[in-house]
């Protein structure tokens, strides 16, 4: 568990990535807690998805769908308690679970370790992240939510450029190969 | 049991999980209208089939009632022309019963304007064989105290008098006979002359002189000299007024209608009557200018016992046979 392995494909040979232990507990922990009281002093700050990208992040590097879809799962719903009544358990809960599995899939075929593809792909998943938030609230919730706003625009992008220096800080809890 | 291949299991689990969150988010979720999102849904996925089952249950249902169940609407149809039939028959016989409360009711009212004239109500059974005698016939007889030369009135006019009488039936000579007078007059000028029948719808009144003015639709009333009908009751009215010689051919229309009597009032006394807006002037016949001869003097009685009756004028019939 604790040991780097390669993930043999046709066509390349992609390392996984394992973490020190409880590294991902004790970072799941910080980043909640960022997500909980930054916003309170920096109400700009309140546009980053931290534990969206933790998840995009674990999804990638473990390469695993299923343990990125369970991880997905728990931060969810860790998110979705957090978020108090407003929030059904679940809304952030499926939508994460969802972005853990592609994050996993993509990240054993394709090379993430580059900030550009990092960046990208943040993008991505948080346009993809906010369509099933939006799909959930208008399907399940019966809230109407808009697709797609400026702000929103501005926001995948800002959490993109977060989640390349997060993700930077982060590589730092892999065991060495 | 089938294994599931390895590089589907994760897409299995991803599926397991949404779901799982799905149903979890469907419990949380409590709409106002329609509770919880579970319940929405359930109902919504049972909608269908209940939708598509009413609507199988209704098109067999419709077809067994509109072409399999037609025999008994055949029989239903029978039934109810049946029913039609015995109700227009009983719409009938209820328009029949009003008008006859209508006509009582006026003859009600009449008696009680006339409370002190004895008087009875019978109900036209019959009319004469012989259409050159223009008689009906009663239900009322001796037993109920009908005598011969009684009048016989309606409230809109006198109609004729008792001829003859049985123990349970009378017969009424109508005012159109020829063999029939009354003692009359015009109401305003009270110019008397007797009114006699002709044998046809229309009266004739005698013996009015040539120079009495007398104008189409003047209102003739009894003038009581008959000793048969009370003062100022309707005859009728002109409707035709000639020179003769010596005197005036006026016809008359009778008041009541002759040709439709139902109901009548049978006046039970044979004194002569007095009606109530009778002033003693009036009943003395003071203010006649002609002097005319009695109806029964214009037209003899039937028979010899009845005018002696009306000539002694006793009272053969008490208030209490009213």
């Amino acid at each position: 568990m604790n040991e780097t392995y390669e993930l043999r494909t046709p066509e390349s040979h992609i390392e996984v990535h394992k973490f020190r232990p409880g590294a991902i507990l004790i970072t799941l922990i910080v980043i909640f807690f960022l997500q909980a009281f930054v916003p309170i002093y920096f109400h700009r700050l309140a546009i980053l998805d931290l534990p969206l990208l933790i998840t995009i992040y674990f999804g990638l590097s473990r390469r695993n769908p299923s343990t990125g879809l369970l991880l997905g799962m728990a931060i969810g719903i860790a998110q979705d308690s957090l978020s108090g009544p407003t929030v059904p358990i679940g809304l952030y809960g499926i939508a994460k679970t969802v972005i853990g599995y592609l994050a996993s899939s993509i990240g054993a075929r394709l090379d993430t370790e580059h900030p550009a593809a990092r960046f990208a792909l943040t993008v991505i998943f948080f346009g993809l992240h906010q369509g099933i938030l939006v799909l959930e609230r208008r399907i399940l919730l019966a809230q109407p939510e808009v697709w797609f706003t400026i702000q929103l625009g501005i926001a995948a992008l800002i959490n993109a450029l977060v989640g390349v220096l997060l993700f930077t800080l982060l590589d730092r809890l892999r065991k060495p190969s | 049991m089938v294994g599931v291949p390895s590089r589907h299991k994760s897409i299995f689990l991803l599926a397991a999980v949404v779901l799982l969150q799905v149903l979890a988010l469907a419990y949380q979720i409590k709409r106002d209208s329609e509770g919880r999102l579970l319940r929405v849904w359930s109902v919504g996925a049972l909608s269908p089939f209940e939708r598509a089952g009413s609507y199988g249950i209704g098109g067999v249902r419709g077809t067994w009632l509109h072409y399999f169940a037609l025999q008994n609407t055949s029989r239903e149809n029978e039934d109810l022309r049946h029913e039609n039939d015995r109700l227009k028959l009983e719409v009938t016989q209820l328009r029949s019963r009003v008008a006859e409360a209508a006509r009582l009711e006026t003859l009600l009212n009449f008696r009680e304007a006339h409370q002190q004239v004895p008087m009875l109500g019978a109900r036209v059974i019959g009319a004469s064989a012989d259409s050159a005698s223009r008689t009906i016939y009663l239900d009322r007889g001796e037993h109920d105290g009908v005598l011969k030369n009684m009048g016989v009135i309606t409230p809109d006019g006198i109609v004729g008098k008792v001829i003859e009488t049985f123990p349970a039936i009378s017969q009424v000579l109508l005012l159109t006979d020829k063999d029939s007078g009354v003692g009359a007059m015009f109401a305003e000028s009270r110019i008397q002359g007797p009114v006699a029948g002709l044998g046809e719808p229309l009266l004739d009144m005698k013996y009015v002189a040539n120079d009495d003015q007398v104008a189409i639709g003047q209102r003739v009333v009894t003038s009581g000299l008959d000793r048969i009908f009370p003062r100022d009751l309707p005859v009728g009215s002109v409707v035709d007024i000639k020179p003769g010689n010596p005197f005036k051919v006026i016809r008359v229309q009778p008041a009541a209608n002759l040709e439709r009597l139902e109901e009548v009032i049978v006046l039970t006394t044979l004194q002569p009557l007095i009606l109530k807006h009778d002033s003693p002037d009036a009943a003395s016949g003071a203010d006649t200018k002609s002097p005319a001869p009695p109806a029964d003097a214009a037209k003899p009685p039937a028979n010899k016992s009845s005018a002696n009756l009306a000539a002694t004028g006793k009272p053969k019939v008490s208030a209490a046979n009213q």
